[in-house]
């Protein structure tokens, strides 16, 4: 194995485990790039990426764009603000335009749900999908998990619970894919209302009491209230959710063992997770941050040599 | 394919004795200078320099393993994406006497490779190759080794492989000659 298996990354779900332990084991070579006197390798110095960000975002498009630089890309990035969107382009107008300037790959984030498959159908570039409305986010949940096999060294038989708004999250659809594909197993926790009907069809346990899925589980991944994506109220208010599901140092140190604590980002300190967690020793936030950079330069390395020569 | 040997076990020791014994004559006592193995190959020639140098020095020889697959010019020009080994510098090599080892030299490409990649670990004071085998005449670029185990003339069309005992189970040197039908 030595070859993704698909030409494009939209979702986890059409990745293969083989697939995912490629893209570790390359991400662990990129890894230790990143951490030498000059962090820059000129594997990628003919190839060129746009980064299309539909939606706001500092970590994913940071991390892209370092990615894509560390790898010797040439990058041009996008933000819908100020762009002809306002003006009424469509998105395959939009791609096409940058297309004809001679780009081999796009990173795009979308508000719109399959808007990386339906671009990915349409243009001669390859698609990596930085996150795609409430689909799906495969880079966020491939690094979720390389973070949690270097730390516990693999994900087979290991108990994951994702905790909040998993009604709004694509993270958590990547994840729970992504996690079962490796071997472990997925709870997930939260308001009745924020947990999507049917989700045990995926195979993941669901639980409304925090402290009974902190119990079973080794790592906890905290998500965040996608207040921008709720149009009704799916909760009375912030500190009833924070009361019953926000993770704090008291709860956590009352647990018979100690866990793993995740936050893809950004954190809402005080609500799902208040400061003395968050900056504690159990908890991988930073390293989740720093293991981004290595992902996204291994699915983009993996990914451009699929890419013909001119 | 057919083979002949350019080394047997016993040629084999004796060219690494008279590689080590070159490199002391350069290198004292190797304070300053530090041997690294390029992947995959090349680490094989270090292991067994690093056993003899230590014998005949009476002290330990700081060597590293060095992978360049980020670093090749033929990215995308294989059907395959390469994929890499480990790379194991966990020393400065700021001022030092770096020696670049490999099995067999040919185009030259990877050694080329080979020095962009150490450079991303910093400014080494001077940087040397060793090879165990030399296929002259066949460079791609203007590359000469300082030390050679040995010369051959060879086609392009044929293959030089440098066998150790611990992995394929004799020490020897191989050249793999395509039949002549084509």
């Amino acid at each position: 194995m030595d070859n993704l298996s698909v030409e494009h990354l939209i979702g986890i779900r059409d990745l293969t485990k083989a697939d995912i332990e490629l893209i570790f084991s390359t991400a662990d070579s990129f890894k230790e790039v990143i951490n030498r006197p000059i962090k820059k390798v000129p594997s990628l110095r003919d190839i060129t990426i746009a980064n299309l960000f539909f939606e706001n975002s500092t970590r994913t498009k940071l991390s892209f764009e370092l990615a894509e630089k560390r790898l010797s890309a040439d990058v041009v990035n996008f933000s819908a603000s100020g762009s002809s969107v306002s003006k009424g382009e469509t998105l395959v107008d939009t791609v096409n335009n940058i297309l004809s300037m001679k780009v081999d790959m796009v990173v795009m984030r979308h508000p719109n749900p399959g808007a990386a498959k339906f671009l990915s159908d349409r243009i001669g570039a390859r698609v990596v999908n930085a996150g795609d409305g409430t689909h799906e986010h495969p880079t966020q949940a491939l690094l979720d998990a390389f973070t949690i096999r270097e730390k516990l060294g693999t994900l087979e038989g290991k108990k994951v619970v994702i905790v909040g708004d998993i009604l709004h999250s694509r993270v958590a659809l990547s994840n729970i894919l992504c996690l079962q594909k490796l071997g472990a197993e997925v709870m997930v926790c939260g308001p009745t209302t924020l947990i999507p009907k049917h989700i045990d069809k995926l195979g993941v346990k669901v639980s409304h009491n925090l402290r009974h899925a902190l119990e079973w589980c080794d790592v906890a991944n905290m998500l965040r209230i996608q207040l921008e994506r709720q149009d009704i109220k799916y909760f009375p208010s912030l500190r009833e959710y924070s009361m019953l599901f926000g993770l704090n140092k008291e709860i956590l140190d009352s647990l018979t063992k100690e866990i793993i604590v995740m936050h893809p980002g950004p954190i809402n300190r005080g609500v799902e997770i208040t400061s003395d967690v968050a900056d504690s020793k159990q908890s991988l936030i930073l390293q989740q941050v720093e293991n981004g950079v290595a992902i996204r330069m291994a699915v983009i390395y993996l990914l451009a040599a699929k890419i013909e020569r001119h | 394919m057919e083979n002949q040997v350019i080394l047997n076990s016993q040629q084999v020791e004796l060219t690494i004795n008279r590689l080590c014994h070159q490199l002391i004559e350069n290198h004292g006592d190797f304070s300053d200078s530090i041997l690294i193995g390029l992947q995959p190959r090349g680490i094989n020639v270090v292991t067994r320099l690093k056993t003899h140098l230590e014998e005949i020095l009476g002290k330990e020889i700081v060597c590293g393993n060095l992978d360049i697959t980020f670093y090749r010019d033929d990215f995308r020009r294989r059907e395959k994406p390469l994929i890499p080994s480990a790379t194991n510098i966990n020393f400065s090599i700021e001022n030092k006497n770096i020696v670049l080892v490999d099995d067999v030299l040919f185009t030259g490409r990877t050694i080329r490779s080979g020095m962009e990649a150490l450079l991303a670990f910093g400014r080494p004071k001077r940087v040397e190759l060793l090879t165990m085998i030399d296929r002259r005449f066949r460079r791609h670029l203007p590359i000469q080794a300082d030390y050679v185990g040995k010369t051959v003339d060879t086609m392009i069309s044929e293959r030089v492989s440098v066998e150790w005992k611990e992995i394929e189970g004799e020490d020897k040197v191989l050249l793999y000659t395509q039949e002549a039908n084509g």
